[in-house]
């Protein structure tokens, strides 16, 4: 088959079934990306003679002698195609793996259908950034800064990767050409809960092509857990590489190594395998009684606190004496919550390539938010020196804490121990919906008294999180959800109970704001209900009872203060959204009487480091040319971190960003650390570049003032030269005149994640609902931060943005649906809808004036958090606008109705 | 996606070319949702695009779509100024969950043969009285309302190797004023109830066709001067609690209510 693709002629035969983006990779066209498989997100648009297409859904043979044009050959003679430089200089991408599908639609766009956005990009599905930024590109705003040296702190530095990407140049995981790769795929569970009595793989190995097949019994009995954590105790080792025992439907039960995908699936259809189904559970609560069936019998149990009755965490604390504290109320408040499982989403599904190359070294290129623990993981579930494993990212399509978990990188180093052949496995969509980590579904009931003045007098939380059939994460996720948004409130009393409990569920994971996300609904929600009761707005009865400057901070656990306040602007952000909302600003309230129009607001105090102990060490070193380098093991991917760390750097060394080479994601090239979990990037990770730079300044300043005879506390660095009062050096030549003795121009210095501060944010919302469709329009968001320092404006208001898209998806509709009998319902895109262009609203910013005392350059971490107070901030709106609490997440109109109509459903027919 | 089980791909250049049918047949248009999902179970696919066929048809008796007429060809009609109704057919392409990258390549005759409950094509087909012709492998040839031809969710009346072929719309049909109704959990998402209601201008009677709340189309023919209740009892009597579609795109409830939301509404425009 004869074809044009940018320009050039090609001549190959498709598979029969091919569909045309896998064809175009086949040819060497990697920026034509997977995203979704199935037309739903995008990422894979490709022109076919000048039309836009999603080229997974065009059978390849159709392009045959015609004109297909990627984002490799949308500029012309070495120029970038303005669309291209649009999305550049508006930075409109964070993880970029959306960037090649989004491009080619936005270029694609005449004036008149850039008219209309949410209409042009509802088949462009982005998960990263709200969107915001994508129409800043599309309408030609340019939003990056110059690089100045000296001023890379507080500017719109962009992110070193963006002329590449936007090039369609820049590399995911499986953006790579490898020979002679086996395929992996895996035969998964159909039931929740069963043992393998027989597996019957003769038709399976007859199939030519086939060459690897592997069970339980053919792998090493050594339990492990998939999750990633420094701490080895946060997660017991509760999972082998494959099992005899499955315990949720979707586990892999056998893994076959072919020579392509489609044998590889073939071979799976072809092995048979008899099970002895066990009675399974699905409700944590159903799995705590007496009778459930156990998950984790005897032998099996290691450190699962009561294994009988499945929880494996169960924690109960109290500060204070919250008996004594509801006695003390005028009024008490007590209601139940609920959250839903939720998907990331991550635009790049999970996948590995393992290879061995001939020092006998083994390679992992993975998409992993963990490099660092994932070697380490791998050298203990395969028995080998953790230096013998080399695992590395290029670029990878977002994480949101999915990526923290070691699932595909295990079966892919297998296959090269036992063939010697490289080994890729990457998941489909639907494999993320059935098997990849998901948020943690929690019960809640909150318990909550105050004094008639609005002074609460005693906070108690109740919380039971369904891990699912493995632990990964559930125990800090269950830590965090019973902390830390009680910290919000300087209450003298506070309980909280909780239970992570093992079900036949798939196996939830960390989510980006895990724990509190869920918590943070039910408290802030409940804090509205007892200011009702109070008779007090809902503004008042925050200001009165959230934490201040001098506030002791307290979760649920006695004992000292492991938190420091290194800057207050709870206050400012409050008084930021409350006048926002008052302003009259948004859009109005639309016309008819069938819309009713509510505020709503919900504050959160974030910790600024991850919960357990978190390490982190930044390499830093000049180059003899004058530049630096700069390596730290962190992960890229989206967060924007790799970005604030040279920012961070260049301004303490007073250069431009770019003379800052900066490496991440690594395990050769960068020292360890503990990877990007919990807003550790923009603490810790930070940090450690922090003391770095600091320590090479010096360095660099003490040897240019020997050099020069100038006193060192006369020195600073600029534009790449060491200044004093009347003379100057070149870093440069300061490499090259200084003796090969005294060159220690390379600096580490390692972080931790105490002291913690805290990080504030409140969101408001004003909505509009429907009460005869029960449609929810939402007229203006609001959310404001304290973030200390402003390293970068534009990353940051990126992630504030991404994270109140995620969270508006979660609350009106994003819920993964999962049957009696444990099957998901909704494994595909179009099926789970995350939110479009259309369903996200522009959030009005804002961000309190502080400098923390504890982060780098008065600096903390605000990626994570902006989703945690979003689900309340609606519930409250909602509840304003109808006078009806919801409860249960998510919000989605049907569900609305049911609250407006319940049992009288029947009757609002006519009176509608 | 690719799909892996795909040995054989016909591509003949006219329907009396494919003589015999088997398992593991599949007819391909678009292959929009073909594509879309694992096809385990088939092994050749056989092209339809090769047979030419004129995708937009149009002559005193109406128009004829054919089926293999891409939305976007749909969607960039221009009909004549009587031809009110054909209002419905950019406001019906828009009702697609797909983006309009999709309708370069998606199909008419597709939309109505996955018969989802959803399928916009369905819902302006079938509203606009539309009749579906069908060939079957021995070269005969039968005639089949829409709203008939699609008999559930996923589910219609095409026999083993039967394809359709066409789809027309009576000119009648075409010079109605009409009456649009659509909710969507998600913005520009997936249809939750898409009902659309004609009047005829001669005597004002109302035909109203429900789609996407029920597992298959409903249609309700109305005298001029109909009432709410009569209106009420009409979907009370056709339509039962159960076959109100129950996906992630909507409860069985919220879309029952908004059917007797919208033919209300629907009632009340076109009863002028």
């Amino acid at each position: 088959m004869k074809l044009q693709v940018n320009g050039q002629s090609f001549d190959r035969e498709p598979q029969p079934g091919q569909c045309l983006r896998t064809y175009l990779r086949d040819l060497g066209w990697l920026a034509v990306r997977k995203g979704c498989d199935a037309g739903d997100c995008g990422a894979c648009t490709v022109w076919v003679d000048g039309r836009p297409v999603h080229s997974c859904l065009m059978p390849a043979f159709r392009a045959q002698s015609r004109e297909v044009t990627t984002l490799e050959g949308l500029g012309a003679d070495g120029q970038l195609h303005p669309m291209q430089a649009s999305f550049q200089k508006a930075q409109a991408f964070q993880c970029g793996f959306c960037t090649s599908g989004m491009i080619m639609t936005c270029a694609s766009l005449n004036e008149e259908e850039k008219k209309d956005l949410p209409f042009r990009l509802k088949g462009n599905l982005c998960r990263c950034t709200g969107y915001r930024a994508i129409e800043d590109a599309v309408r030609g705003h340019v939003v990056v800064d110059d690089d100045v040296a000296g001023r890379t702190c507080g500017a719109n530095i962009g992110t070193s990767f963006a002329e590449g990407l936007v090039q369609g140049r820049e590399r995911y995981t499986m953006d790579c050409v490898i020979d002679d790769l086996l395929h992996v795929k895996v035969v998964r569970s159909p039931h929740a809960h069963a043992r393998v009595l027989a597996i019957r793989q003769d038709a399976a190995n007859a199939l030519p092509g086939v060459r690897l097949i592997l069970t339980w019994e053919d792998v090493p009995r050594k339990a492990y857990t998939t999750a990633a954590h420094d701490d080895y105790h946060c997660d017991p080792d509760d999972t082998f590489l494959l099992d005899n025992v499955v315990r949720f439907k979707g586990q892999r039960v056998v893994a076959v190594y072919a020579d392509t995908e489609a044998i590889a699936e073939e071979a799976c259809r072809l092995i048979e395998i008899d099970y002895e189904v066990l009675p399974a559970v699905f409700d944590p609560v159903e799995a705590m009684k007496p009778g459930a069936p156990r998950l984790f019998p005897e032998g099996s149990e290691a450190r699962i606190d009561d294994p009988e009755r499945n929880i494996f965490k169960q924690i109960e604390s109290e500060v204070g004496d919250v008996a004594q504290g509801f006695a003390e109320a005028d009024e008490i408040y007590e209601g139940d919550y609920s959250t839903d499982r939720i998907q990331h989403v991550h635009l790049e599904t999970h996948g590995s390539v393992a290879w061995r190359s001939d020092d006998g070294r083994l390679h992992v290129r993975t998409d992993t938010q963990t490099p660092h623990l994932i070697q380490e993981k791998l050298a203990y579930v395969f028995s080998v020196d953790p230096r013998s494993l080399h695992v590395f990212s290029e670029r990878v399509g977002g994480g949101f804490g999915a990526k923290q978990e070691m699932l595909t990188e295990d079966l892919c180093v297998l296959g090269v121990l036992k063939t010697g052949r490289p080994t890729k496995w990457e998941w489909t969509r639907s494999e993320e919906f059935i098997a990849g980590p998901g948020r943690h579904p929690y019960q809640m009931r909150v318990k909550l008294g105050a004094r008639k003045d609005g002074t609460l007098t005693a906070v108690e939380l109740r919380a039971v999180s369904n891990t699912g059939a493995y632990r990964n994460h559930a125990g800090e996720v269950l830590s965090a959800a019973l902390v830390s948004p009680i910290l919000s409130y300087w209450c003298p009393n506070k309980k909280g109970t909780g239970f992570a409990v093992h079900t036949n569920a798939i196996p939830a994971g960390a989510f980006r704001g895990f724990g509190r996300t869920q918590t943070a609904f039910a408290i802030e929600c409940a804090i509205d209900e007892l200011a009702e009761k109070l008779g007090l707005d809902p503004f008042t009865m925050r200001r009165i009872n959230m934490i201040r400057e001098d506030s002791a901070v307290r979760g649920i656990f006695p004992g000292g203060d492991e938190f420091d306040i290194g800057s207050y602007g709870l206050d400012q952000c409050v008084d930021f959204v409350e006048q926002a909302l008052q302003s009259g600003r948004g859009e109005p309230k639309p016309q008819g009487d069938e819309w009713l129009e509510g505020k709503g607001v919900a504050i959160h105090v974030q910790e600024g480091a991850p919960p357990k102990e978190h390490r982190s060490q930044a390499n830093l070193s000049l180059a003899a040319d004058g530049t630096f380098h700069l390596s730290n093991g962190v992960a890229e991917f989206g967060n924007g971190t790799m970005n604030t760390l040279r920012q961070i750097a260049a301004q303490i060394l007073g250069v431009r960003a770019a003379r800052v080479e900066t490496v991440v994601g690594d395990t050769d090239r960068t020292p360890f650390d503990d990877g990007t979990f919990a807003s550790a990037g923009s603490s810790v990770c930070s940090k450690s570049v922090e003391l770095a730079a600091n320590g090479l300044k010096g360095r660099l300043l003490t040897a240019a003032a020997k050099l020069l005879d100038r006193p060192v506390e006369e020195g600073k660095l600029f534009d790449g030269n060491a200044v004093f009062a009347d003379q100057s050096i070149s870093l440069s030549e300061l490499y090259r005149r200084t003796p090969q003795a005294d060159l220690k121009f390379d600096v580490k210095r390692r972080a931790y994640s105490t002291p913690t501060t805290l990080g504030f944010v409140v969101q408001g919302f004003r909505i509009a609902i429907n009460k005869e469709t029960c449609a929810i329009r939402m007229l203006q968001s609001v959310q404001a931060v304290d973030a200390g320092t402003i390293l970068n404006p534009m990353q940051l208001s990126g992630q504030i943005e991404g994270g109140i898209a995620q969270g508006v998806g979660s609350t009106l509709f994003e819920r993964v649906v999962i049957d009696d009998e444990g099957d998901v319902q909704n494994a595909t895109l179009r099926n789970y809808r995350i939110p479009a262009f259309a369903d996200v609203p522009r959030t009005e910013i804002f961000y309190a004036n502080t400098y923390d005392k504890v982060g780098p350059l008065g600096a903390k971490p605000m990626g994570e958090s902006s989703i945690v107070p979003v689900s309340a901030a609606i519930g409250n709106a909602i509840k304003d606008a109808i006078g009806i609490r919801l409860t249960s997440l998510p919000f989605s109109a049907d569900r609305v109705y049911e609250a407006l109509y319940g049992d009288d459903a029947e009757g609002a027919e006519s009176t509608s | 996606m690719d799909l892996h089980t795909i040995t054989t791909v016909l591509r003949p250049s006219g329907a009396d070319e494919v003589q015999t049918w088997a398992d593991g047949h599949a007819w391909l248009a678009g292959g929009t949702w073909l594509f879309s999902e694992p096809q385990v179970h088939t092994d050749t696919l056989i092209d339809l695009e090769g047979f030419g066929w004129e995708p937009l048809k149009v002559s005193d008796a109406g128009l004829e779509i054919a089926a293999t007429c891409r939305i976007v060809q749909l969607d960039n009609f221009k009909a004549p100024p009587d031809w009110v109704a054909a209002g419905l057919i950019p406001r019906c392409c828009r009702s697609f969950l797909a983006s309009y990258k999709i309708w370069n390549e998606a199909t008419v005759g597709g939309n109505l043969v996955m018969s989802l409950p959803a399928g916009p094509m369905i819902s302006l087909t079938s509203a606009l009285e539309g009749v579906c012709t069908l060939w079957s492998r021995d070269g005969t040839e039968r005639r089949l309302p829409v709203a008939e031809f699609v008999t559930g969710d996923n589910r219609n009346a095409l026999r083993p190797g039967e394809l359709v072929r066409s789809i027309h719309l009576p000119l009648a049909a075409l010079r109605k004023p009409f009456a649009f109704r659509r909710f969507t959990l998600t913005n520009l998402g997936r249809s939750e109830a898409l009902l659309i209601g004609t009047r005829d201008p001669d005597d004002a009677a109302i035909l109203l066709t429900v789609t996407a709340a029920t597992l298959r189309p409903y249609q309700f023919r109305f005298p001029a001067g109909v009432s709410n209740a009569e209106v009420r009892n009409a979907l009370d009597g056709a339509i039962a609690d159960d076959r109100y579609l129950d996906d992630t795109h909507g409860s069985p409830r919220h879309r029952k209510h908004l059917t007797y939301l919208f033919a209300e509404q629907i009632r009340a425009e076109l009863g002028v």
